[in-house]
């Protein structure tokens, strides 16, 4: 029997040093067993290095930046779909996801795009701001965490968690404070770049483990993979790293799965103490850029996601080779001005155009 | 004024500065004006070129024309004098 | 005979990646908007002068029956009243009364907006800090529910009704923390310190004034509807726990406003159509807070919300003329509007949605937009794409309806006229534009000072 053949948009192709999940999706995608693919790239900028790179991807359309919003992406999209043909759409990029999952349902009725994705409520209850309150709801071990927006509320949370103390912002930067001195310094250095409110998180010492995963919707966990960062850039984004074999951390992964009953792809950040305990420090709603590690370990997680959209019957994957390492390099194409010319003129560009 | 040599046209509107590395875009009346600097043609030539061609006057086409000028001025695709 | 001449557009030119001129950046963002309710934006201005504000009456009348719907769908005793200080323009405040709407007002002037467009005293809602003896008096006689605000004026409160021989209704407000920054608790009394316990026992034990309802309004441009449910499960703890206490039982809980509109906060990345909750979202939080909270189905109190922004900020837009286009001194392009933030006051908070009103190429430029005052911070836009607009053109600011009809300032120059577009699209005057009599009536020039010689 003949293999289906699916056209897949993918985004976040910004291969760069700090790498979006783009390519590695798109890798997984074209090793997949089930199916042929032709992939569509999804980019914002002409210097996505995905957009150059014509042996993965088969043609690639210029979205509208996400603040343009939902209405412009939708007419856009709805005018990439009158010349291709998309069945399933894969976004990466963080900063994209929220409008996908509002128009979801719309992508899938009005142009036949299919998608996975997390619910609304359940991609906004665990944002770092909520993620204590979601950890105690669905019974996660979180490291406790309270949210201040003045510093008079920084001595009665330091009584309870004792110092040291993280000082987290609302979106991204965290600090470590050993006095109450230090967590006012932070909390005025944090709070001047991305605003109030301030977390200030319990410090859980340990070592940093991961999990790559993908969950059905109703509480099944279809794949997962856990590993460690063995070497780290000084960006703090995983340079090499190894999968494990840890039941413990298999069984936070199937209990999350199970209570929350996320829905699509995640990375799970976890603290493993010196005692063994796992504690989740975040949860992102999207494949890391390592996805390709569980790939390579047995675990096809992109594929099984495509199958899921396609109503495909996918089995939960259980198996995965334990000591597998990946290590990241980076690669200088040459490119062409035209080519760079062709994206920025006329937002679309491409090896492999579809002719009418 | 003259736009530099070295500036290369392409019939899209995108001209990039093989001096600098910065590219540009054009939108399709500023290509046609830069293309008509390029082959040495002056203010008042390219200013009756506007006036007849678009539905445009002499003191609009002159005012814009100025502004596009500064713009490539501040951009160094001019040669200098 | 000369050939035709073809459609002329200012020469453009970008750096690339800085704001990318391609068709796919911003282009359908600042799609050209010509109609409002059927009715060109050209004539609008062509009748009415530049700048105008523009209401439609149509789109009032259904966000109120969007929002009347999404709560009496989920709960037995709703009424909206009628938030006057965020438009109170008589017309405007008689499309909400006539679709059902009490009014909700914070000062004797308001009131007696409110008054005069025949609102029955015992429908007016009197909140705010600010309540002079006489006022007080008036709003006693007149049955009107008083919102106290705070001690000095519960006592005040207690004497006049003594003296008058009444003994009024009256509510308290509340402030309470919701889990939302800031926490307004400037205005009325702390829930969690126990201040409004202490305040309601004071009414009750003096008992020269009957309390019947509980006031709460949390913040303003609200983006989380579960800190209403918050907000409505600590009320219907305060009116139980009066039920329990004292046997009294509390007739009404006013949730207050402050759901957001469809505007974009400065700063915010996402646009605000994008990300404001709905009227159903809100409606859900709250509802199903009180309804769980454990009355006794018969003593259901009245649910009362004073929702201004929301119903009426999308009904409203202001049309412009472009003044002059500049260039700044580091190469940024300027737009001068003749209107400024005199009139848009809430440029001050938002990045309205500002379109042109004609059909353009899809070549954009980033430009900084500004208003016609000779003032520096007379900023309409920092940063906004738009077509290369030129001295005359037209363009629609959207989403204005609410607090720019009462917040604009005389000030520089006079005020617009404002124009309601009624259900058969007509378009009809309901505020005049001022003239310098309008500002000079109320001037008194000493004998002294008439003349001089130069």
């Amino acid at each position: 029997m003949s293999k289906p053949h699916y056209t897949i948009a993918v985004s976040g192709l910004n291969n760069i040093d700090s790498p979006g999940p783009g390519m590695p999706v798109i890798r997984a995608l074209k090793e997949a067993e089930s199916f042929t693919t032709r992939i569509i790239g999804l980019s914002y900028d002409s210097f996505e290095p995905g957009l150059y790179m014509n042996e993965w991807v088969d043609y690639t359309y210029q979205l509208p930046f996400p603040s343009a919003g939902q209405e412009i992406l939708m007419n856009r999209l709805r005018q990439i779909q009158n010349i291709e043909k998309i069945d399933v759409l894969i976004p990466n990029f963080d900063a994209e996801l929220f409008s996908f999952i509002r128009l979801s349902n719309r992508l899938d009725k009005e142009l036949g795009i299919k998608t996975i994705l997390p619910e609304e409520q359940a991609f906004e209850e665990r944002h770092k701001a909520n993620l204590s309150a979601w950890g105690q709801k669905h019974n996660i071990q979180v490291p406790p965490g309270t949210m201040i927006h003045s510093i008079y509320e920084i001595p009665a949370v330091a009584a309870q968690y004792g110092y040291p103390l993280v000082i987290k912002g609302k979106y991204y930067e965290a600090g470590i404070a050993y006095s109450y001195d230090q967590a006012v310094n932070w909390f005025h250095k944090i709070s001047a770049k991305w605003g109030l409110p301030i977390i200030l998180q319990k410090f859980v010492t340990g070592t940093e483990v991961n999990i790559t995963a993908l969950g059905d919707g109703n509480g099944q966990m279809i794949g997962a993979v856990p590993m460690r960062k063995q070497v780290i850039t000084d960006k703090g984004k995983a340079w090499a790293g190894v999968t494990l074999e840890d039941e413990k951390m298999m069984d936070f992964a199937r209990h999350l799965f199970k209570e929350t009953r996320w829905k699509g792809p995640c990375e799970l950040e976890m603290i493993r103490t010196k005692e063994g305990a796992l504690y989740l420090i975040e949860l992102n709603p999207r494949f890391p850029a390592w996805v390709y590690l569980a790939v390579g370990s047995g675990q096809n997680h992109p594929e099984a996601l495509v199958n899921m959209a396609m109503g495909n019957t996918v089995k939960p994957m259980d198996t995965y080779d334990i000591g597998k390492m990946f290590i990241r390099y980076s690669w200088d194409m040459i490119v062409n001005m035209k080519d760079f010319e062709q994206i920025s003129v006329h937002g679309e560009a491409g090896k492999n155009k579809k002719e009418n | 004024m003259k736009i530099r040599n070295n500036i290369a046209l392409s019939d899209s509107g995108f001209i990039f500065d093989p001096s600098t590395g910065d590219s540009f875009s054009l939108n399709p009346i500023g290509l046609e004006i830069l293309r008509m600097l390029k082959s040495g043609k002056d203010k008042s030539f390219i200013l009756t070129y506007m006036v007849d061609t678009y539905q445009t006057d002499m003191e609009t086409a002159e005012k814009d024309y100025d502004d596009f000028m500064g713009m490539l001025t501040q951009f160094h695709l001019l040669q200098e004098k | 005979m000369a050939t035709q001449r073809l459609q002329y557009e200012r020469p453009l030119i970008q750096r690339v990646n800085t704001g990318i001129l391609n068709k796919f950046g911003t282009r359908t963002e600042y799609a050209p908007f010509t109609h409002i309710d059927g009715v060109s934006v050209k004539s609008l201005i062509s009748e009415f002068g530049s700048p105008l504000f523009v209401l439609s009456e149509k789109n009032i009348r259904e966000k109120y029956q969007e929002a009347n719907r999404a709560f009496k769908t989920r709960y037995p005793k709703v009424q909206f009243a009628w938030s006057y200080k965020t438009n109170y323009i008589n017309a405007v405040c008689n499309i909400f009364h006539q679709e059902g709407s009490w009014a909700e007002v914070v000062s004797g002037f308001e009131y007696q907006k409110a008054l005069k467009n025949g609102v029955p005293g015992n429908k007016i809602i009197f909140n705010g800090p600010d309540k002079t003896d006489e006022e007080i008096t008036l709003a006693i006689q007149n049955k009107s529910p008083l919102h106290i605000d705070h001690l000095d004026e519960l006592y005040r409160v207690t004497e006049i009704a003594t003296e008058l021989n009444i003994r009024p209704e009256v509510a308290i407000r509340v402030n309470m923390d919701t889990g939302i920054y800031p926490m307004w608790d400037r205005f009325g009394f702390n829930y969690e310190n126990g201040q409004a316990w202490d305040a309601i026992n004071k009414i009750i034990l003096s008992d020269k004034l009957e309390l019947t309802g509980l006031h709460c309004h949390i913040g303003t441009f609200m983006l989380s509807p579960s800190a209403y449910a918050v907000a409505a499960s600590k009320m219907s703890d305060l009116a139980i726990g009066v039920l329990q206490k004292h046997n009294i039982k509390i007739k009404y809980i006013d949730m207050g406003g402050g759901f957001a509109s469809r505007n974009t906060l400065k700063g915010a990345y996402l646009q605000g159509v994008d990300t404001s909750p709905s009227f159903d979202q809100f409606a859900e939080a709250i509802c199903t807070a009180i309804l769980n909270a454990g009355f006794h189905k018969d003593d259901l109190p009245l649910l009362i919300l004073e929702t201004g922004r929301a119903l009426v900020d999308e009904a409203g837009y202001l049309l412009g003329s472009v003044i002059s286009n500049k260039r700044l001194s580091d190469g940024r392009r300027a737009t001068i509007m003749d209107f400024g933030v005199n009139v848009l006051f809430t440029a001050f908070w938002y990045d309205h949605k500002i379109t042109p009103a004609q059909e353009f190429s899809h070549y954009t430029e980033d430009t900084v937009m500004y208003g016609p005052l000779c003032m520096n911070i007379d900023v309409v836009r920092e940063t906004c794409t738009l077509p290369p607009l030129k001295k005359g053109d037209h363009v629609v600011v959207h989403t204005v309806g609410a607090y720019n009809m009462t917040q604009w300032m005389q000030f520089i120059s006079l005020r617009p006229p404002v124009i309601l577009i009624d259900r058969n699209g007509k378009p009809q005057i309901i505020r005049k534009r001022e003239t310098i009599q309008s500002i000079e009536m109320e001037e008194i020039l000493p004998a002294q000072l008439k003349d001089f010689k130069l």
